[in-house]
């Protein structure tokens, strides 16, 4: 540790660090523009100047300047405050004086940092520039007149997302920020800028001028547009969702959303199922919570328990499929699944379906295999932590499975279970760097796993990690990724078939069944069976238009609920808005559907509930914590089942990225970026 | 010749291009005279001759080039190849003494990079030129086959020191004349100044070790070594030795690049090279002594006035590239800077806060001040600006672009205030007053 002396006051710090740095430890406040924690030093701002000793007789960028042993750091000076006061009056001179219609004002780090550092009037008399607007596609709007060039955009999209699509041309006072001929930005992470950026020129379009931050309740809650259960901000007014905006959580999303987590909320107001339906005469009637219940009783009592099925949805809290699974398992019913796509997991240690190296920790692993994986589709925030590790020039990578953009280099070993099969003997390049790795991991995808050869498929890669040694001490490289939200809970709890009961695919055959209860359960092709079948969820989609009675659900944003994102982390997700019209949270309604088929259910709060939950499986009562975190060894070799392996290659389950759950189909700004995203809609540059 | 040098002491013989400036030319005037045994004389003895020359850079910064030379590793570490690169961006205004270098005597250029090269311990060179030098690329380039085809450079050449040397074509830019924007331009990005520390010597092209020098600073040094550092030494005063090329332009009878011992007076260098000044010396107004971005002197500082480092600096101006402009009394002072303020509008990289919006504004109302129309409380504005845009900069343009306007109003600020006050003088509208129409 080295001591540095900030305004007079001496701090201990970390070699390496800057002179800002050393400044916020000494809990002196620098005032910033360009620099950004997660991005590179642009140090071009030049707000952040502070007086240095020993130094040159000018302030420095303590963003840039590497702090030193015995150095004096001053912030207060007249020096640094002249600078500072300088610095701002340069970006007001040419900064349009339009807070009162520009929807950073609130919170805006130009608004802030003039009150806090500038001047109190301008002596420019010139005009000031003006700039003109420029297309990023559906999410950014853009008011380039206010943009003070930090560059802040441009290096996240480069540096982070890995698509370098936006950039600063001209030079001078003519610099722009624009993408390249006005497209698109096509990253999924994109919309990340909109935060980044510190003043009012990158703005959410969709949001735009629809409320001041001050207005927004703000609810700290937990995203399930995927596994990665990014930790999410909601921000509502009254009864409506307005925003998303990520929160800082390290051993998650960083600071990172995709843009379907942040712009699928507008879904969440169409499509919504805001009452009970029964289906009369072959028509979805409107009915009451009690002529529901009293269908479904007399369907369920008339119906053998073997002849009834239930499927569980993608974006399920705990609690629901904790009631939904004690209530029918105490009708005797066996045939129960939270898998949709009939993924070959479910058998076995925990640790078999878990992203055992840590969403943090794999940032470690200096070799990764991804076996039918395309983790830019699948888990973009994560995908930013793997380009991370490729800059940083750490880790090697490799895939076996489709040949996608991932925005960072590997090696293409094939495309399907043949190369896989075949990889423990190979003389490939790769394979000799895996076997050798310290820390090597493999990446199992569901476009490997959900499909009819999947056990099979997941014997042949237990195998390859076994004769690795991806699991050993001290390290847990076995790694499944997955894309739903509720998939971890759900095989957590055991909510798979039981001795004798039937999988997903097997219920959903004709004659199968005689009724199907769907918990949310919109991924899965109903079509086909004949069954009598009851729908829980938030949106008129694939279960429920197929439904014979339909209960309203909660959606995430208006329940409080325990997710399990894939590496086994418990999450508390929190009511921001109440469920819409009579809709009710999930867990009740299963309360009271369970008394009137006779079968209460043992709790009558979400305490309770709860309560029994912790009791019955202890992993969900550790609130936040990766059990992958103290890495446990397991017999890897064991996993999967026997049976023909298939030749076809690995395919991604998600083939549009903006649609895959049931609030993103119903979001129109997620109908605009998969039409963008498909090419289905030309964007400016066209 | 008058003057002070005499010819026998100069390095550039062919400055005029009067003789042939091809590989047999060069030789016969002494250049790749033995080169060799200079290469064989080793790394330490090559930095310890050029530091004893004292020889200082002649880009405008004037850092002593052995001292320069001495920051690159003393080995070169497994996988980072250490790099020359010569800045032939030769963009400030008033300056075109490299552009003679490169056309005229460019073995004495491809010579220099040898040595400096074997001095830096790096086996490939860069020279960066100009994009409006086509000609002078052409003539560079053909000199450079010339050398590669004699064997002097490249690959098994006949010094012993595999060599390559690369000539890259700038796009017109005068920001990638500042050494790390030239380096973020060579590797074929944006040219933007890059923040410094790390400097180029530690990360510099592609990150590896790097060096960038100017073009007169590495062609004298065949020369220097040759004919030893003490003759270098001799000609100037003490810490300004050696001899330099002046460039001359403005309000002299001759404008001329001339080669000429450092710390010759304005005066002498004036009448014995240029022809004196325009109408006599007495009608001297000012000069801008380095280029244009160091701050002008007043007729009265360039009496006795020794054209080195130290003096001008001395009197708050510098040397810079020694690009001096003559300005004589029929010259609108504030129309002139008021040009330059345009010029590094122009050309501001636009990275930096300061630079990119300050060079506007000083732009615009020096324009106002040279019409009169300004209002004389924005003299006082205008100075506090460039004192903001000065040293809170990553690069020295924000400097570059401060230092003319702050000269102006240190020995002429009373003709600016004359200007406006004739300006207003009769027009009562812009003193404040309300125009009534007459009842």
């Amino acid at each position: 540790m080295a001591i540095a002396k900030v305004n007079g006051v001496e701090v201990e710090f970390e070699p390496g660090m800057t002179v800002l740095q050393v400044a916020e430890l000494a809990g002196e406040e620098i005032p910033r523009f360009c620099y950004h924690e997660r991005l590179s030093i642009a140090g071009n701002c030049r707000m952040c100047l502070v007086e240095v000793k020993p130094g040159p007789p000018k302030p420095q960028a303590s963003c840039a300047l590497p702090a030193a042993e015995g150095q004096e750091i001053f912030t207060k000076t007249p020096m640094v405050k002249k600078a500072r006061e300088g610095v701002m009056e340069f970006l007001l001179i040419n900064h349009p004086l339009d807070c009162p219609i520009c929807d950073q004002g609130g919170e805006c780090d130009l608004q802030d940092q003039a009150v806090g550092y500038g001047r109190d009037d301008s002596r420019y008399e010139e005009n000031k520039r003006a700039v003109e607007e420029k297309a990023m596609g559906p999410l950014i709007k853009t008011v380039m007149t206010r943009c003070i060039q930090c560059t802040r955009c441009v290096r996240f999209i480069t540096e982070v997302a890995g698509s370098p699509e936006i950039g600063l041309i001209s030079r001078g006072e003519d610099v722009e920020i624009t993408t390249y001929l006005g497209a698109a930005v096509t990253s999924e992470l994109s919309a990340n800028v909109i935060d980044l950026c510190p003043v009012g020129a990158l703005t959410s379009k969709p949001y735009a001028f629809e409320a001041r931050p001050w207005e927004l309740k703000k609810t700290e809650s937990v995203d399930v547009m995927d596994a990665l259960g990014s930790s999410i901000r909601v921000d509502a007014r009254g009864a409506a969702v307005l925003r998303v905006l990520p929160r800082i959580n390290e051993e998650v999303n960083e600071e990172w959303i995709s843009d379907k987590t942040r712009y699928a909320v507008d879904g969440l107001g169409r499509q919504r199922l805001d009452r009970p339906y029964v289906r009369v005469g072959g028509k979805l009637q409107p009915a009451t919570w009690a002529q529901a219940f009293q269908a479904i009783a007399a369907k369920i009592k008339a119906t053998a328990a073997d002849r009834i099925g239930v499927i569980a949805g993608d974006l399920q809290d705990a609690e629901s499929l904790k009631a939904t699974k004690d209530l029918f398992t105490a009708l005797g019913v066996k045939n129960l699944d939270s898998r949709q796509d009939g993924v070959a997991l479910g058998a076995g240690p925990r640790e078999s379906w878990l992203f055992n190296s840590t969403i943090a920790g794999i940032e470690n692993a200096d070799v990764v295999l991804f076996v039918g994986a395309n983790p830019r589709l699948e888990a973009p925030v994560l995908n930013a932590r793997f380009r991370k590790q490729w800059l940083a020039g750490k880790t090697r990578f490799g895939v076996v499975g489709e040949q996608a953009d991932l925005t960072f280099g590997y090696e293409y070993l094939g495309a399907g279970a043949k190369t896989l099969s075949g990889l423990a003997k190979s003389k490939n390049d790769f394979v000799a760097a895996l076997k050798a790795a310290e820390r090597p991991a493999i990446i199992i995808g569901q476009g490997a796993l959900a499909r009819a050869d999947g056990a099979a498929i997941l014997k042949a890669a237990a195998s390859l990690a076994k004769s690795m040694k991806v699991v050993r001490e001290g390290w847990n490289g076995w790694n499944v990724l997955h894309t739903a939200a509720a998939r971890v809970a759900g095989l957590d709890m055991g909510f798979v078939p039981s001795e004798g009961g039937l999988a997903t695919a097997d219920m959903l055959k004709p004659g199968a069944l005689d009724v199907l209860f769907l918990l949310g359960a919109d991924e899965c092709e109903t079509a086909a069976s004949d069954a009598f079948k009851i729908y829980l969820g938030t949106h008129g989609d694939n279960g429920a238009h197929k439904a014979d009675v339909i209960l309203p659900g909660a959606a995430y944003t208006e329940k409080n609920g325990l997710y399990v994102n894939m590496e086994g982390r418990v999450q508390m997700g929190r009511r921001a808005v109440f469920p819409k019209g009579e809709a009710k949270e999930d867990w009740s309604i299963l309360r009271a559907l369970s008394e009137v088929l006779g079968h209460k259910l043992p709790y009558d709060s979400l305490d309770q509930l709860r309560a029994k939950l912790f009791a019955d499986h202890p992993t969900f009562g550790q609130i936040d914590y990766a059990p992958g975190s103290v890495a446990t060894v397991f017999d890897v070799g064991a996993l999967g089942g026997d049976g023909e392996v298939s030749d076809a290659p690995f395919e991604s389950p998600i083939k549009a990225f903006h649609l895959t759950n049931p609030i993103a189909r119903a979001s129109v700004t997620m109908a605009e970026c998969a039409a963008v995203a498909s090419g289905a809609a030309k964007i400016a540059a066209e | 010749m008058v003057g002070i040098l005499e010819d026998k002491d100069r390095i550039f013989t062919n400055l005029y291009g009067l003789h042939d400036w091809g590989l047999e030319g060069a030789k016969k005037r002494g250049c790749w005279n033995g080169t060799k045994d200079i290469l064989d004389a080793g790394r330490d003895w090559i930095i310890e001759n050029m530091k004893n020359s004292g020889l200082r850079g002649r880009g405008g910064a004037g850092f002593s080039t052995g001292l320069k030379w001495s920051f690159m590793p003393k080995e070169v570490k497994e996988g980072r190849p250490h790099y020359l690169v010569v800045n032939a961006d030769e963009s400030e205004p008033g300056t075109c003494k490299d552009r003679e270098i490169m056309r005229h005597d460019p073995h004495l250029l491809i010579e220099g990079c040898l040595i400096a090269s074997r001095a830096m311990l790096a086996h490939a060179c860069y020279i960066y030129i100009r994009g409006e030098y086509v000609f002078e690329r052409e003539r560079l380039e053909a000199a450079i086959k010339q050398a590669y085809e004699a064997k002097l450079i490249g690959k098994n050449n006949v010094h012993g020191w595999d060599f390559d040397l690369y000539v890259h074509h700038g796009a017109g830019a005068y920001i990638c004349g500042e050494e790390t924007a030239l380096l973020e331009s060579l590797e074929g990005k944006k040219g933007q100044p890059r923040l410094k520390p790390p400097f180029p010597a530690g990360a510099g092209l592609y990150g590896m070790p790097t060096t960038v020098n100017n073009v007169e600073s590495i062609a004298v040094a065949g020369t220097i070594l040759r004919r030893g550092a003490a003759w270098f030494a001799g000609f100037g005063r003490p810490n300004n030795a050696g001899t330099k090329l002046f460039c001359v332009s403005g309000h002299v009878n001759l404008p001329c690049n001339v080669e000429e011992a450092m710390s010759i007076p304005f005066r002498q260098l004036m009448e014995d090279h240029c022809g004196g000044i325009r109408g006599g010396w007495g009608n001297l107004k000012a000069v801008i002594p380095g280029g244009s971005s160091v701050p002008m002197i007043p007729a009265e500082q360039c009496e006795d006035l020794p054209m080195d480092f130290d003096a001008l600096r001395n009197l708050r101006s510098g040397l810079g590239t020694a690009a001096v402009i003559v300005m004589d009394k029929s010259t609108d002072l504030v129309r002139a800077i008021a040009r330059l303020s345009y010029f590094y509008k122009h050309e501001s990289c636009g990275q930096c806060t300061p630079c990119r919006e300050g060079t506007g504004w000083m732009w615009r109302v020096m324009e106002r001040m040279a019409t009169g129309e300004a209002d004389p409380k924005e003299i006082d504005t205008l100075l506090d600006v460039t004192t903001q845009v000065e040293g809170h900069t990553i690069c020295a343009l924000g400097d570059a672009a401060a230092w003319p306007i702050q000269g102006l109003f240190r020995h002429f600020r009373h003709e600016v205030e004359e200007r406006i006050a004739s300006y207003r003088s009769g027009r009562l509208h812009v003193q404040g007053a309300k125009l009534i129409a007459a009842e």
